[in-house]
C-alpha cells in the first residue's frame, strides 16, 4: 500500500463496479497494445520514508555548504542573514500548496501577499509598478529586453559587459531566437565605457546596464541615461543586489524605464542557484505591455476590499500567440518569502543590510592590502569587489576551502569577454570578492589571513 | 467566525514608526562608509515597520485566506494537484541541499552532480527519451526551450523555413504562446468531432514550412490520442518533429513512454506529476527530453559522469542558457525524492489510480452535467456544463458554488473547445470518500441550479470575500497600496 495513495483494493474494486469494468487494465484499452509497456519501469524499489532520508543524508553530505563554510562566494547569488519568520511563514501548506490564484475567493491570501510584494518592489525600484515575479533575475532580464523591442519595433538591444554574464547570456539565447541584435559595449578600468560604444546604440530599442555591475562597481546611471536617450531608446537596469535599491540613488532620476533582477538575496536559499526570484518593476507605460501575473486591488461583491489577477489580457491564458510572454508559472511562493523578509526588515533594515555589507567589504579590503592585495579597479564598490591575489585564484580556493572558507570566483575567463585586457600573469591572480552582513570579523580577519600568508 | 474572515490589512497599514521585526547584530568592524556625493538614495521608500509578532499574525492570517491542497480537494484539470508530501520539503531543506553556492566548483558539490545526473536518468527511463536536461524553470519555459531546440535542429540541417508549429485548438495556452517566444508562428487545427486531432486538418496543414507539431497526450480534454503512431508518422514524412507537452504524464506513468509514441521533444511538469508544490504560482520546474538526434541543442548545462566524478557540460550545438545556473535545484531534489519513494510499482499505480478515480467521478456526474465526450477518460475529464439549468445559471456559478460546499472549483472554460467547460482531475491522492463527497457537492448543486438560480448565482456566500469584481481591478488599475 502506498502512503500517498489513499483507494486500496477494497475502494478500487468498489469503483471498478460503479463503472462497470472488470479491471484496471480495462481503463487503458484505448492506447494501442503496441504502445502500451508489458514490463515495469526500470526504477530503483520504492522505499520507505527513513530509507529515502537516510538515502538522501549521504547525498547531501558529499556538498560543502555554508552551515559549515564562511562564504565570500557572489557574482549574483548570495549568503545572506535569513530571519527565522521566513521559513515559518513560508511553510504554511496554505500557501505552498496552493495553485496560482484563479478562484480569488478562496486566494485572498496569495493575492494579498503579491499586492504587497508588488508595493514593496515599486516603492523600492521607485517605479510605477511591479509585477507578480519572473522565474529569475536573468530570465526577467531578457524579457524585459523583448518588452522594449516589441514597444519600440526596433530589433536591437545594446547591452552593458559588465552585466552578470548569466544575464547576458540568457539574454542573448531569447534575443537569436526573436532576431534580436546584441551589441556589446565593453567595460575599461571596471565601468561601462559608453566612449568605446560606436555605433552601438544606435538603432537600440534599450540598453541594459547592471547596478552594481558584474565587478561590484558602482555605474554611474545618469551617463547610461544620456547614452541611450540620445538615440531615443530605453534604459533597462538590471541588479543582482536588491538591498543595494536602498542606497544607491534611485535609477528612475536618470530615466530608468525599467528595473529587473534578482531578489534571491531577500530571502532565499542558495539552493545551487535555484528557484531563485526574478522581479520586474517599470514605468506606467508598460503596465499592459509586461509579461506575467499582476494582482490588482478590486471590491467584492460584499463591497469590501479585495485583490484579483488583473490585465489578464496580456497573458497566454487569453490571448495564446498573442501574448506578452508565455510565462505562466512563476515564483509566487519565493515572492512571498521576500515579501515576509522586507516587511521584517523594513527600509531601515533593508539599508543596515546593505551599509553593513560595505563597512565589512572594507574592512576585508584593508586586510587584504595590507598583504600586498590590492584592488583590480580602484573604483566605488557595493559590497562585492575584484582584487589581484598573490596567487593563482584557482589554487587560493582549494587551500581556503580546506581552511573552512568558501573563497571568490576567480575572474580568469570572465575579464576578456567584458573588454578587459588584463595581463595572463595577473589574470590568472584576479578573483570576485562577496562580503555580505552575515559575515563576522573573525571570518574576515581569518579569510585575510589565508589569502595573505601565501606569497 | 475566524479573524481571518473579516481580516482585511494590508502590512502597511500596520506599520508604526521606528518599530523592528529583525535586529541585526552590532557591525563589528570599524569602518564607516559614506556613499560618494551623487550616488546615494534621495528619497524612501514605502516599507513597513513592523514588529515579530505583528507580522506573524498578519502573514497566518492571510495565510487563513488561502484554500490550500491540504485543506480539501483541488480537482483543478490540467493541473495534477495532488498530495505534497512532507518529508520532501525536509529533504529539499537539509544544508547540504538548500546551503550550496552554484560557483562554488564542482569539486565540493559532488552530491549535488550526482543527484541531478540520477535524476536525468529516471526522467529518461519514465519518458523512453535518451537525455534530459533540468534547465527549464516551469513547464512553459520547458515549451519555449524545447521549439528553440526544434528550430535549432532544422536550421543545422540546413533547412531554414520551418518557422510554423501546429498546435490544436484544444491545446494549452501556454503552447501558442511559447511559439511565439521561440520565434515560431502557429497554425491551430482544428479537432474532430470525437475531440481528437483531426488527421485530415493535420494532413492540410503540414508543409515544407512546419517545424513541427505540439500535442498533449492523453489531450487536454482527457482522451487518449489513439492515432498517435499515424500522427507521428505523417509529421516525420513531413520533415516536422513532435512536441510532447508533459502536463497530463500523470495518466500514463509506467503504462506508456511518449518515445515509443514518436515524440521527439517533451517537457515534464515536475510541479504537477511528481508531486512538488505548486508554491501558489511556482517556483516549479520544466525539464525537457530528446531522442538523440537532438542532443546536441540541449540548453546548457547538463550533467554528464565520467570514470570517477561527475560534471557539468555543454552540448555541442547548445541552444544556449534560457534562465541562470543549472535550474530549480530544490524543486529538482523534492521530485528525485517522490520517485525514490514510489518506485517503478508506485508511479504506475498512481497513474492507474489517478484515471479510476477520474473514470468513476464522471460516472457519477454524467446526467445532471453534459459530457461531451463519451467513452472512457484518462486522468481527467471535461463536462459541458449543467444540462438543464433556470435562471441564466451559468458554469462560473456552479465553480462558485462549490466554495461554499469546501472544495476547490474545477478549472472552468478551458480547454476553448466546450463552451461550458468543467475541467476536473481529481488525482489519485484523493479518497474515495473525498471523491464522493464531491459528487454529492456538484449533484447537489446541480438541484439548486433548477431550484434556488440565485443561490449559485450570488456564491460563494461562506468565503472570507464574495464574488470579486475584475472590471473594476481592470478599469482604473490599482497595482500597489496607495496610502492617500
Amino acid at each position: 500500500m502506498d502512503p500517498y495513495i489513499p483507494n486500496g483494493p477494497e475502494q478500487v474494486e468498489k469503483m471498478l463496479k460503479f463503472i462497470g469494468m472488470g479491471s484496471v487494465e480495462e481503463l487503458y484499452k484505448q492506447i494501442p497494445e503496441g504502445l502500451r509497456l508489458s514490463g515495469d519501469l526500470s526504477l530503483p524499489d520504492a522505499m520507505p520514508e527513513a530509507t529515502m532520508v537516510r538515502e538522501l543524508s549521504a547525498i547531501s553530505a558529499k556538498n560543502a555548504n555554508t552551515d559549515q563554510l564562511a562564504c565570500f562566494l557572489g557574482a549574483g547569488v548570495y549568503d545572506r542573514l535569513v530571519p527565522s519568520v521566513v521559513s515559518h511563514i513560508a511553510g504554511r501548506s496554505e500557501y505552498y500548496t496552493a495553485y496560482t490564484p484563479y478562484q480569488p475567493e478562496i486566494a485572498q491570501g496569495t493575492l494579498q501577499c503579491i499586492f504587497e510584494f508588488q508595493t514593496m518592489i515599486a516603492e523600492l525600484a521607485g517605479m510605477d509598478f511591479a509585477n507578480a515575479s519572473m522565474y529569475d533575475g536573468a530570465s526577467a532580464c531578457a524579457e524585459a529586453a523583448i518588452m522594449a523591442v516589441r514597444n519600440k519595433k526596433r530589433f536591437k538591444i545594446a547591452i552593458s559587459e559588465g552585466l552578470n554574464p548569466e544575464f547576458s547570456s540568457v539574454l542573448e539565447t531569447y534575443a537569436r531566437f526573436n532576431g534580436i541584435t546584441v551589441a556589446r559595449i565593453p567595460l575599461r578600468g571596471g565601468l561601462t565605457d559608453y566612449s568605446a560604444a560606436g555605433d552601438s546604440l544606435e538603432g537600440a530599442s534599450a540598453l541594459v546596464v547592471s547596478q552594481p555591475n558584474f565587478l561590484g562597481a558602482i555605474e554611474d546611471i545618469d551617463e547610461a541615461g544620456r547614452a541611450i536617450k540620445a538615440h531615443s531608446g530605453q534604459l533597462i537596469v538590471a541588479t543582482t543586489n536588491p538591498h543595494s535599491l536602498a542606497v544607491l540613488k534611485e535609477v528612475s532620476l536618470a530615466g530608468a524605464d525599467i528595473l529587473v533582477g534578482d531578489a534571491q538575496p531577500f530571502g532565499m536559499d542558495l539552493s545551487y542557484g535555484g528557484a531563485h526570484l526574478g522581479f520586474m518593476a517599470a514605468t506606467a507605460d508598460f503596465m499592459r505591455k509586461a509579461p506575467g501575473r499582476i494582482a490588482g486591488q478590486t471590491v467584492d461583491s460584499r463591497g469590501n476590499r479585495a485583490y484579483v489577477l488583473t490585465l489578464q489580457a496580456r497573458e497566454q491564458h487569453i490571448r495564446r500567440e498573442k501574448a506578452t510572454s508565455n510565462i505562466c508559472t512563476n515564483a509566487a511562493h519565493n515572492a512571498l518569502k521576500a515579501t515576509v523578509y522586507m516587511s521584517a526588515l523594513g527600509f531601515e533594515g533593508i539599508k543596515d543590510v546593505c551599509m553593513q555589507s560595505m563597512s565589512k567589504a572594507r574592512h576585508l579590503q584593508q586586510q587584504l592590502s595590507a598583504y600586498g592585495i590590492k584592488l583590480l579597479y580602484d573604483i566605488p564598490y557595493v559590497d562585492e569587489f575584484a582584487v589581484v591575489l598573490n596567487e593563482d585564484a584557482i589554487s587560493a580556493n582549494k587551500r581556503l576551502l580546506e581552511k573552512g572558507y568558501i573563497g571568490g570566483l576567480p575572474l580568469k575567463e570572465y575579464l576578456a569577454p567584458m573588454g578587459l585586457n588584463v595581463n595572463g600573469d595577473v589574470l590568472d591572480r584576479a578573483m570576485l570578492i562577496a562580503v555580505t552582513e552575515k559575515r563576522t570579523r573573525q571570518e574576515i580577519d581569518g579569510f585575510a589571513q589565508c589569502l595573505g600568508e601565501i606569497s | 467566525m475566524r479573524n481571518a474572515d473579516t481580516y482585511s490589512k494590508l502590512v502597511f497599514e500596520l506599520s508604526g514608526e521606528g518599530k523592528r521585526g529583525y535586529v541585526l547584530p552590532s557591525l563589528d568592524v570599524d569602518i564607516e562608509v559614506k556613499i560618494p556625493e551623487g550616488m546615494a538614495r534621495q528619497g524612501s521608500a514605502l516599507l513597513p515597520s513592523i514588529s515579530e509578532p505583528e507580522l506573524v499574525r498578519h502573514y497566518t492570517l492571510l495565510s487563513q485566506r488561502n484554500y490550500g491542497l491540504d485543506s480539501g480537494m483541488y480537482p483543478l484539470g490540467s493541473c495534477t494537484m495532488k498530495y505534497n508530501p512532507k518529508v520532501n520539503e525536509d529533504v529539499a531543506a537539509m544544508a547540504g541541499f538548500s546551503k550550496i553556492h552554484p560557483l562554488q566548483g564542482q569539486d565540493s558539490t559532488q552530491g549535488a552532480l550526482e543527484l541531478l545526473y540520477s535524476l536525468q536518468c529516471m526522467l529518461c527511463e519514465i519518458t523512453g527519451m535518451d537525455k534530459f536536461s533540468l534547465h527549464p524553470a516551469a513547464g512553459a519555459h520547458g515549451e519555449m526551450c524545447g521549439l528553440m531546440m526544434m528550430k535549432a535542429y532544422h536550421e543545422d540541417r540546413g533547412d531554414f523555413s520551418r518557422n510554423k508549429v501546429i498546435v490544436p485548438d484544444s491545446s494549452h495556452g501556454t503552447n501558442p504562446a511559447s511559439a511565439t517566444s521561440a520565434g515560431l508562428e502557429i497554425i491551430s487545427i482544428k479537432s474532430a468531432p470525437d475531440g481528437t486531432v483531426d488527421i485530415d486538418a493535420l494532413k492540410s496543414v503540414l508543409s515544407d514550412n512546419v517545424a513541427g507539431l505540439m500535442l498533449t497526450n492523453p489531450n487536454t480534454l482527457g482522451l487518449f490520442e489513439a492515432q498517435i503512431t499515424t500522427i507521428s508518422r505523417l509529421v516525420h514524412d513531413a520533415g516536422g518533429l513532435l512536441y510532447y507537452d508533459g502536463a497530463n504524464m500523470n495518466a500514463i506513468m509506467g503504462i506508456a513512454k511518449p518515445a515509443h509514441m514518436g515524440f521527439d521533444v517533451l517537457h515534464l511538469n515536475l510541479h504537477k506529476t511528481f508531486s512538488t508544490p505548486h508554491g501558489g504560482g511556482g517556483p516549479g520546474s520544466g525539464p525537457i527530453g530528446v531522442v538523440k538526434s537532438l542532443e546536441k541543442f540541449l540548453p546548457s548545462p547538463v550533467v554528464e559522469k565520467t570514470l570517477d566524478a561527475f560534471e557539468f557540460a555543454t552540448p555541442e550545438k547548445s541552444i544556449g542558457k534560457i534562465r541562470a545556473f543549472a535550474g530549480n535545484f530544490n524543486v529538482l531534489v523534492k521530485a528525485y525524492c517522490y520517485i525514490l519513494t514510489m518506485g517503478a510499482i508506485g508511479l504506475k499505480l498512481a497513474s492507474e489510480i489517478a484515471v479510476l478515480n477520474a473514470n468513476y467521478l464522471k460516472e457519477r456526474l454524467k446526467g445532471p452535467y453534459k459530457l461531451p465526450y463519451e467513452g472512457i477518460c484518462m486522468h481527467e475529464f471535461v463536462l459541458d456544463g449543467l444540462e438543464q439549468t433556470a435562471g441564466g445559471v451559468k458554469t462560473l456559478d456552479v465553480a462558485k458554488r462549490l466554495i461554499d460546499y469546501g472544495f476547490h472549483p474545477p478549472t472552468v472554460y478551458f480547454p476553448l473547445i466546450v463552451e461550458n467547460a468543467i475541467m476536473i482531475e481529481p488525482t489519485e491522492t484523493e479518497s474515495l470518500a473525498e471523491i464522493d463527497a464531491f459528487a454529492d457537492a456538484m449533484l447537489a448543486i446541480a438541484k439548486e441550479a433548477l431550484s434556488d438560480p440565485e443561490l449559485l448565482k450570488g456564491a460563494p456566500h461562506t468565503s472570507p470575500v464574495g464574488r470579486v469584481d475584475e472590471l473594476v481591478a481592470l478599469k482604473k488599475p490599482v497595482l500597489k497600496y496607495n496610502p492617500d
